[in-house]
């Protein structure tokens, strides 16, 4: 199998008012077709500006960074993004919310109707077409934008914390259906989030980043059944892998607080 | 990692959600909801205050025979509208057409200053000063200089009417084209979304409920600078009527002008909440 995404050692600073701040140091990492890939690291390490590179609204200041063996830079056709806030036009209806990357794309909407009709299903939520996004909860405005990102069939999908913004309720059952549309598809997936358990859960690999600036720390490779078992969560073996990334994200803190170059991102916007 | 200390251009940027303001200089809700009539109960309630206040009217005058010049009995400012209205005719279609034609060059002007306006900030800045002074500045007082300049017809009242219209539907607008939510227009530009298809499917949209405030009030301004306009120029429009009989204290007749102006007023706004509640309604 091929590497779809490849980061070579991306590197990312912005400037602000107390000089600049280093958010991604040579960050490196593979994600081969059909696999799902989740990054995770605590906050402020970068994640977030890892995927905004990889979408080409941000770009990177340096590294080089390919998908699908194209460097990135600008939008693609090939590539989804589902962003942490669901971020549906209110003044669209749900189907035409959808639809919306294929009017920008000045695709003919027609072709598309039986993969949205399909793709509506497979998040429940046939019957809400005409609906507005006001009188969605949160979980299905974010169903919503999940299926738009999937509306024009692209082959990777990149994810920002998607589910950050639902309750944990919530979350545990967006984590199911995202696994069972990534088992329908086989979409290739990089995840970013701040829940290791939630990491653990969906992803085959987890890249771990150190506090800022993001680094690469460690690669888990996660050893458990597919497809997840029903009470996956509360065995055993899922726990020691989640307390051994927890572990590892607390030693890279404990050795920035030795060498005294630990930012707390308790004040930080950047996430 | 002095490697990458080359472009420091770019801020950190913000990733959250922009939820644009709600209120603007004029909230559209008020037009949307401030009325809403439903059931028989709220339609007889709204009537019977009416008949009660005419009715007790008409009865007042009639009973102390209180002059018409004084104040005229609801029945006779009913006849007065019915018997005038021939003759009133065609001074109705002049202040339409003063109002819709000047309403229609200023609210265009407006509409397309103010997109075009808020893409350059710098512009923006140095214009406004200009159009708060059009606003500030009743633009009847134009009109005696503008007939001097275009004499005794209806060009001096639909310019007057563009300049009273035009900067309201303005700077409306323009409070609506600056509500630029990042993150609607990040998510435009990463499916490659071109300027003008961020202006059509992103801008246009969010900022329609505060254009149509404004076209709203604009055309209430416009309306009401097509009357005064008549007032000061003379011979023909309604508000010349109104001037007229009220001269000669018929004040019946002049009640008669009052309702046709009044109903154009109100036939303006129906048209515009009607244009909200289709238009706008997402952002209740």
């Amino acid at each position: 199998m091929d590497d779809v995404i490849v980061v070579e050692k991306v590197s990312k600073v912005y400037a602000s008012e107390r000089g600049p701040v280093h958010a991604i140091d040579r960050f490196s990492m593979k994600v081969k077709e059909g696999d799902f890939v989740a990054i995770v690291g605590p906050s402020g390490c970068g994640k977030t500006t890892l995927l905004w590179g990889l979408t080409g609204l941000h770009p990177f200041n340096g590294g080089k960074a390919y998908i699908l063996g194209e460097e990135v830079g600008k939008p693609r056709k090939d590539v989804g993004i589902i962003f942490q806030q669901a971020n549906l036009l209110p003044w669209r209806n749900i189907l035409q919310n959808v639809l919306f990357p294929l009017e920008v794309m000045k695709e003919n909407t027609a072709d598309h109707e039986g993969r949205v009709k399909d793709l509506l299903e497979s998040v429940e939520l046939t019957g809400f077409e005409n609906h507005f996004p006001r009188e969605l909860s949160g979980g299905m405005q974010q169903r919503v934008s999940i299926v738009r990102a999937l509306s024009y069939d692209p082959k990777v999908l990149l994810m920002d914390e998607p589910f950050g913004a639902l309750d944990a309720y919530t979350r545990d059952e967006m984590d199911t259906l995202l696994l069972g549309i990534w088992k329908k598809t086989g979409k290739t997936i990089a995840f970013v989030t701040h829940r290791i358990e939630e990491a653990v859960y969906l992803a085959n690999r987890v890249y771990v980043m150190t506090p800022r600036p993001g680094t690469n720390s460690a690669l888990f490779d996660i050893d458990l059944p597919r497809p997840r078992p029903e009470g996956i969560t509360m065995e055993q073996k899922y726990f020691e892998i989640v307390a051994e990334i927890k572990k590892r994200i607390v030693k890279d803190v404990e050795k920035q607080k030795e060498e005294g170059v630990y930012q707390s991102q308790a004040y930080s916007t950047v996430t | 990692m002095d490697v990458y200390e080359k472009q420091l251009v770019e801020e950190i940027p913000d990733f959250e959600e922009h939820v644009p303001e709600k209120h603007g200089a004029f909230d559209i809700s008020a037009t949307v909801s401030s009325v809403k009539i439903h059931g028989w109960k709220q339609v007889t309630g709204i009537l019977a205050v009416a008949i009660v206040i005419l009715g007790g009217l008409e009865l007042v005058i009639r009973l102390f025979q209180v002059p018409e010049f004084v104040f005229p009995a609801p029945s006779a400012t009913f006849k007065a509208l019915v018997t005038s209205f021939p003759n009133n005719y065609t001074h109705f279609l002049i202040t339409i057409s003063e109002l819709v034609s000047g309403y229609v060059v200023g609210a265009s002007i407006g509409l397309i200053l103010a997109a075009v306006l808020t893409q350059v900030p710098y512009l923006e800045k140095v214009i406004t000063p200009y159009i708060l002074l059009l606003i500030c500045t009743p633009t009847i007082a134009l009109v005696p200089l503008l007939m001097l300049k275009l004499g005794f017809n209806i060009w001096p009242r639909i310019i007057a009417v563009s300049l009273a219209s035009g900067p309201m539907v303005m700077i409306n607008s323009v409070t609506g084209f600056r509500r630029t939510d990042l993150a609607k227009i990040a998510l435009a530009k990463s499916y490659g979304a071109t300027t003008f298809q961020i202006f059509k499917m992103i801008r246009f949209p969010l900022a329609l409920p505060m254009i149509i405030v404004g076209l709203l009030v604009g055309g209430i301004f416009g309306l009401i600078t097509a009357v005064g306009s008549d007032m000061v120029g003379g011979k023909i429009g309604l508000g010349n009527k109104i001037s007229y009989y009220s001269s000669l204290a018929r004040m019946a007749h002049f009640f008669a002008i009052i309702i046709l102006v009044a109903t154009i007023g109100i036939s303006i706004w129906i048209i515009f909440s009607r244009v909200g509640k289709k238009w706008a309604s997402w952002q209740e």
